[in-house]
């Protein structure tokens, strides 16, 4: 009887992930879709403890460490700033993983007698989860800029290769023997796989390989649950990694990349005829820039990462409102992949409480570029790069850029000249049509703002 | 035998309901919608606690302990974090 309960309990959970899930999918009522989802998380874990022939010894420490846990995991994600938060999301997923991989070795130190069925699906889940969680380690790790840049090499790839075949191989003799040394061997082996599969991987990719060690962990989590014989888990896991799967799809499809072309590390290649492009720099006074701005009719702002690194939304909102003011139009122009998340530019600018209209998607702000006056770049570089439309040796070729390479002047504010993400020279900044404003987007945009008061 | 097809079932059925889940999405979610399946794949926790609760050994005892803490991280991280970056879309709303 307790234990149909228990059922019925993740049975109503996962109907209200399902409808989570849904509900995400819509701005409107996405916080409320998020909401349900954590409503049928809380009903899966009480219903977790409906358990008619466990003992509940260890009750104590377990809700020890689910009150220690949720009082952690709520710091984290409290004190975490906005730019961090793709980090943060790959850390919790990191957790995930590791969390698998106790699961099935517990599970598998814990049983006496182990079926083939059993050990399948525990070797499975811990392998996947083991490159999930050090997998995420690394990709957070690179978004805070440690190893961030791409290492392409065929070492590595062998490397890969021959990891991928002594894993299977493992796996193999691991289901025939049904012994725990091996089951660790695969793991540590998944764990390394992880590692060496990110490693060469660049910072700009990292949000794509997210995404995929998201579906990752879905995946693990669902096989888990075939090894440890529990319903919540194949649904809910199986639903992350199918839904993860095609989130995936999406992400890459906007940064106009396909996940294998990730995964086999294709992004910030060793191309260098153009990184040979060298011209002249012409630089902006802060002075020169206000006056350029304010006599301006139409000025399209076209924020990165720079302006989420420095912290500047607000700071850039006070300029357009200082130029509305002044009867220049402003437009932010938001490319769909812009800093490292999609997303991520909407978030800040609403922080800042930018009039959501005025954010324009790329499709709709491209042919505006050719009418603009002025185009303000704060701290974005790869996604205005022209290489990505007019030189097929570049890394970048075929991305959707916004054509800002169109409009009368462009004003690239940067701390320097250093390469974007992709680590490929941007041949905008040699345009006879673009003046470099170097320096911090925040206290550039200050002085800028100060200036601009003055006229 | 029986109750492996019978799982199999629910296996493919929420693969298909997953692909179907998340189709035209717009850009500005697929963060959010990460950070929320990513939430849900939390429910790790919950074989986390079977097998705590099965534990009958100091070091399973431990392991277990720790899985329970880091699978709560996932979840109660998740979507604590999702619900922030849901937050600021929700002034878009207002102002529009």
């Amino acid at each position: 009887m307790i234990d149909s309960l228990r059922e019925l309990g993740y049975l109503i959970s996962a109907f209200l992930f399902i409808l989570g899930i849904k509900y995400m999918g819509n701005p409107v009522t996405s916080i409320r879709g998020n909401i349900i989802s954590a409503a049928g998380m809380f009903i899966a874990i009480i219903s977790t403890f409906l358990q008619g022939k466990a003992n509940f010894n260890n009750l104590w420490f377990i809700i020890l460490a689910i009150l220690s846990g949720s009082f952690v995991g709520t710091y984290l994600a409290r004190v975490v700033k906005f730019t961090e938060m793709p980090q943060m999301v790959s850390f919790f997923n990191g957790m995930g993983g590791l969390t698998i991989v106790l699961i099935s070795i517990i599970e598998f130190l814990h049983r006496k007698t182990v079926d083939k069925i059993f050990t399948i699906s525990a070797g499975f889940s811990g392998i996947i989860g083991a490159i999930s969680f050090v997998g995420s380690m690394l990709a957070m790790a690179k978004l805070w800029g440690i190893l961030e840049k791409s290492y392409r090499s065929n070492f590595i790839r062998v490397f890969n290769s021959i990891l991928l075949i002594l894993i299977v191989l493992f796996f193999g003799i691991l289901i025939f023997e049904g012994s725990y040394g091996w089951l660790i061997l695969v793991i540590i082996l998944g764990g390394i796989l992880g590692f060496s599969g990110v490693f060469p991987i660049g910072g700009a990719d990292m949000p794509v390989i997210i995404a995929l060690l998201n579906a990752f962990t879905g995946l693990a989590a669902s096989i888990a649950g075939f090894a440890i014989n529990n319903n919540a888990m194949i649904v809910s896991g199986t639903l992350v990694g199918a839904s993860g799967t095609i989130l995936t799809i999406l992400m890459a499809k906007a940064m106009n990349r396909s996940v294998l072309g990730v995964i086999l590390g294709g992004f910030g290649g060793v191309d260098t005829t153009s990184q040979t492009q060298k011209g002249n720099i012409q630089e902006i006074t802060v002075q020169d820039a206000a006056i350029l701005l304010s006599y301006s009719r139409k000025v399209i702002i076209v924020p990165g990462y720079g302006m989420a690194v420095s912290g500047a939304q607000n700071e850039v909102h006070e300029l357009e409102e200082l130029l509305e003011k002044k009867g220049v139009e402003v437009k932010y122009a938001i490319h769909p992949v812009a800093g490292r998340m999609p997303g991520h530019m909407n978030v800040l600018l609403a922080e800042a409480k930018v009039d959501y209209s005025k954010l324009y998607e790329m499709e709709y702000i491209n042919p505006e570029f050719k009418n603009t006056d002025v185009v303000l770049v704060v701290g974005a570089n790869d996604i205005v790069n022209p290489a990505a439309k007019n030189n097929p040796n570049s890394p970048l070729y075929g991305m959707p850029i916004l054509e800002v390479d169109q409009a009368q002047n462009i004003i690239f504010m940067k701390r320097s000249l250093r390469p974007g993400f992709a680590g490929v020279e941007n041949e905008l900044f040699f345009n006879p049509k673009t003046r470099m404003l170097f320096g911090d987007a925040k206290e550039t945009l200050k002085k800028l703002i100060n200036e601009i008061k003055n006229i | 035998m029986e109750i492996i097809v019978a799982k199999a079932y629910i296996f493919i059925l929420a693969i298909i309901l997953g692909f179907e889940l998340i189709n035209k999405v717009p850009s500005l979610l697929h963060t959010p919608l990460m950070s929320a399946t990513n939430a849900i794949h939390g429910i790790v926790v919950v074989g986390a606690c079977i097998v705590a609760l099965n534990a009958d050994t100091t070091i399973l005892k431990v392991i277990s302990f720790l899985a329970v803490f880091v699978g709560t991280l996932n979840v109660v991280g998740g979507y604590v974090v999702t619900d922030r970056m849901l937050q600021k879309f929700k002034k878009d709303g207002k102002e529009k």
